[in-house]
């Protein structure tokens, strides 16, 4: 297949040699599992259960919220223990609501779902209700409800499903080790979900540093119509959603839309797997495959972790941590998130757990701009960076928005190769931080405003009306020459 | 207003860094620069030494003036690059205060005068080359004949150390023009310049190296291998120097061919007059060239086009460093009018229209 080019890009040090040959294990269940409601983008779930409540594995706890949100299930069986705001695994360290479950030990299923028998002749509606119901979020660490992307046939023309298996973070190995021990699964939902989408064309795109994966995908795929898996370049930001549908289809996602509209929809292989589990066995998404990895780590791995499992657990299942303080993240060093500290859950959308050291974070002081370019060069988004940067400094985010802040995707690339090590993501995230905070305030400037004007309206309609009756009233008081047609006390 | 921002992603990094760009250049200087001091021996040795240190030396003052921390200035490189490419272009026997007025000039006011690295307009060294050739005419262009440190006339160490500090050069026993320089002295007599070539070009002494010029003048081979060797590193791309050196060629080429009298051929442009020092070392000095691929291929342009020009019509032959000046002020404009296209957007910046294609 015909692969297009990308602009932009680096080759990190992908360090995947540290778990990619580690199969995946399963977490030895904790005595505690601390479920946050809110483990995807949209509105928290709200609680169905109370404390003192007994669950069963697989059970709802929390449903969803609204159009877009993704309901909560229990990790295992046992009983709430707790419903607290607890801290959550977001670079804030701010509480969240939390639903704790002390496990019984015997891990026993609720009463699930039945499967959905064929789901290839099965409505598309049944099966993103099914998605929804379960719990699905993106896996690929963008934890959007899955269902909402299934659903996108009513207001999308769609044709190409993109199955994302490229992991080009450095470090994660997770979807690698799914694609190479659970092809035949994935490959079933990935044609569960093309039915639910009706997309004519499937591709698998999994990045070539991944011979393996790519050799049991192809295996489990053979003589599936209109499916193909494809080997793409090793480069990151390859996985970036618009990005990957440009290489594999040449078609260029428009600024400030999405995907659909060009009629692609990208989903990562890990939710394939979910589906599968959600249509035939009834299965929500309670558990997922976290690499855990760096040289801060003793033994590198990927775990099929219960989902609320504290990382202090995951990290102590590795042999623990080798130094004292080396840097943790949830995600890829390129785009993932410092956790607050060790006593957070792993929730559906944590895909890593590093822990790295200095040597290979290799953070520096920054220093002067040598305007070298090799941030323009590296841009897979085509800004310059250099430029943006000296805007953001001097806080002019007039001009910073306009010279296209608001399109960076935060990959990193940029600050990945700067020689004088400057922050750019820091000050790029912040920019569009405040200006999606001044055109919210704009906008509720608006709301004020047509309130306040609407407000003087009414009063000046209501002063209007008294004067009219006060003049009626006057001409009523003085008799001499009645009026028969106005209206006495109109306006009362 | 400033702004700070707190820390964020990405938490690992390419192994770059400013020290290691400037190392890498320096180290891809290096041969020859070896090769150029022992071909002019001592006194090239001296002045190199004097200008490298006169350069430190004002970044230590400046810094300190300006209130900045010494470390990691002074050693990241930038300062010591400057001064190296300066004594490059300097004649070789020039004496010291040559080499210490102009790291100063390069420093101070081609550096911290705009608020030091990475702010400047101008290529420092070459602020300071022309600074020189404006004000001390006749040291700038008083070339001498290699003398290679093992032939029997080089002047050993002491005499050196006279040479550079004790101005004891007896000028008319060693001057030697550079080949520019002949050329356009043999055609202001009438001779013409096919006629200077064939008697005075030797291609291979050129490549090598052994004939009248500045430091970095001679030995076009080892300034080759150095460019590329940054390229490989990837500390320069190909754009500045292909797009300059073919310009230089192809002018030279096409007005070679119209009037062979006149004119020198491509060849002769692109080997002499420190055209492969300036096409791949001072050029593209980072700081000072734009920043955007497609507005390199613009940069290297129109110094190659400057060059013939200056070279040709102009009284200078060694045009280079007034063609970088003029391009590095043409930089911030090249730098606001050509960016890339961005993703998802028209080149005018309007979004794409999702018209779909099947
Ligand atoms: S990579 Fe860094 S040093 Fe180079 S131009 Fe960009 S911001 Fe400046
Ligand atoms: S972080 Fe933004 S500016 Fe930097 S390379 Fe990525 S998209 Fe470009």
């Amino acid at each position: 297949m015909k692969l297009f080019r990308i602009r932009g890009g680096v080759h990190p040090e992908y360090r995947k040699e540290l778990a990619s040959e580690k199969a995946i294990v399963a977490m030895p269940l904790p005595r505690l599992l601390r479920v946050p409601l809110q483990q995807h983008v949209g509105a928290p779930a709200e609680p169905v259960v109370a404390i003192g409540d007994t669950v069963g594995k697989g059970q709802l706890i929390a449903r969803a919220q609204g159009a877009v949100s993704a309901p909560v299930h229990a990790p295992t069986s046992g009983a709430v223990v707790d419903i607290a705001n607890l801290t959550a695994p977001h670079p804030s360290g701010l509480p969240q609501r939390t639903i704790v479950i002390e496990s019984d030990g015997r891990d026993a299923w609720a009463e699930l779902p039945p499967p959905i028998e064929d789901p290839l002749s099965a409505s598309p509606r049944e099966i993103a209700r099914r998605v929804g119901e379960c719990g699905i979020v993106g896996l690929g660490g963008a934890t959007f409800p899955a269902a909402v992307k299934l659903d996108l046939r009513s207001r999308h023309e769609l044709d190409i499903l993109v199955m994302n298996g490229a992991e080009c973070e450095p470090y994660l190995t997770c979807d690698d080790r799914l694609m190479r021990e659970r092809a035949p699964e994935i490959i079933d939902g990935v044609r569960i979900m093309a039915h639910a989408l009706g997309v004519d064309r499937v591709i698998i795109a999994i990045e070539s540093n991944k011979p393996q994966a790519l050799e049991s995908m192809t295996r489990a795929a053979a003589g599936v119509a209109n499916l193909s898996v494809i080997g793409i370049p090793t480069r990151y930001p390859m996985g970036s959603e618009r990005h990957l549908v440009q290489a594999l289809t040449g078609r260029e996602t428009p600024a400030r839309q999405l995907t659909a509209d060009i009629g692609v929809v990208v989903h990562n292989v890990g939710t394939a797997h979910a589906v599968h589990q959600a249509v035939r066995y009834g299965r929500p998404l309670i558990s997922r495959v976290v690499t855990v990895s760096g040289h801060g780590v003793c033994e590198p791995g990927n775990v099929e972790v219960p989902l609320g499992t504290m990382v202090s657990e995951l990290i102590a299942f590795r042999g623990g941590l080798t130094e004292e303080a080396p840097r943790l993240l949830t995600g890829g060093p390129m785009m993932g998130q410092p956790l607050p500290s060790l006593d957070v859950p792993v929730i559906k959308g944590t895909s890593g757990i590093l822990a790295l050291t200095k040597e290979e974070t290799r953070i520096q002081p920054a220093q002067a701009c040598i305007r070298c370019g090799s941030c323009v060069s590296a841009c897979p988004v085509g800004l310059v960076p250099v430029d943006m940067v000296a805007l953001v400094r001097k806080d002019n985010l007039d001009e910073a928005a306009a010279a296209g802040v608001m399109d960076c995707i935060s990959c990193g690339s940029c600050a990945y190769i700067c020689p004088a090590h400057i922050p750019l993501v820091q000050y790029f995230n912040y920019a569009k931080g405040r200006l999606n905070a001044i055109q919210r305030d704009e906008q509720k400037r608006d709301r004020v405003k047509r309130l306040v004007e609407a407000r003087a309206a009414r009063m000046a309609k209501l002063a209007e009306a008294k004067r009219a009756a006060m003049a009626a009233r006057k001409a009523a008081a003085a008799p001499p020459k009645p009026d028969p047609d106005s209206p006495p006390a109109a306006a009362q | 207003m400033t702004v700070t921002v707190g820390l964020s992603a990405p938490y690992a990094h390419a192994p770059t860094s400013i020290r290691r760009t400037m190392g890498l250049v320096l180290l891809a200087l290096l041969p020859a620069t070896l090769y150029n001091a022992g071909l002019f021996g001592w006194p090239a040795v001296n002045l190199f030494v004097v200008t490298v240190l006169a350069a430190l030396a004002t970044e230590a003052v400046c810094l300190r003036l300006a209130g900045k921390p010494l470390f990691p200035p002074l050693t990241d490189g930038s300062a010591v690059l400057t001064g190296w490419l300066l004594a490059m272009s300097l004649p070789p026997w020039a004496p010291w205060w040559i080499g210490a007025v102009g790291g100063f000039i390069g420093i101070a006011i081609g550096k911290h005068a705009f608020g030091g690295l990475g702010q400047n307009v101008f290529n420092p060294a070459m602020v300071a080359r022309v600074a020189l050739l404006i004000s001390f005419p006749v040291p700038m262009t008083l070339f001498v004949a290699p003398r290679p440190l093992s032939s029997a006339d080089a002047p050993g160490f002491l005499e050196g150390l006279a040479i550079t500090f004790g101005g004891r050069l007896d000028l008319d026993a060693v001057s030697a023009a550079s080949a520019l320089g002949h050329v356009k002295t043999e055609l202001s007599r009438g001779v013409p310049v096919d006629q200077t070539l064939s008697q005075h070009q030797d291609w291979i002494a050129t490549l090598l190296g052994a004939v009248p010029g500045s430091l970095g003048e001679t030995s076009a081979v080892l300034l080759l291998a150095g460019g590329l060797f940054l390229i490989a590193k990837r500390i320069i791309t190909w754009h500045v120097p292909v797009s300059l050196m073919g310009t230089l060629f192809v002018l030279g080429s096409v007005t070679s061919l119209i009037d062979p009298g006149r004119y020198p051929d491509g060849l002769f442009h692109l080997l002499t007059g420190a055209t492969l020092l300036g096409a791949f070392f001072i050029a593209t000095d980072l700081v000072t060239s734009p920043v955007t691929r497609e507005g390199q291929i613009i940069y290297g342009i129109g110094i190659g086009a400057l060059t013939f020009v200056i070279r040709t019509w102009a009284g200078y032959p060694e045009g280079m460093a007034f063609a970088v000046l003029l391009m590095n002020a043409a930089t911030p404009l090249i730098d606001r009018y050509v960016r890339p296209r961005v993703f998802g957007r028209t080149s005018k910046g309007e979004p794409l229209s999702a018209k779909r294609k099947r």
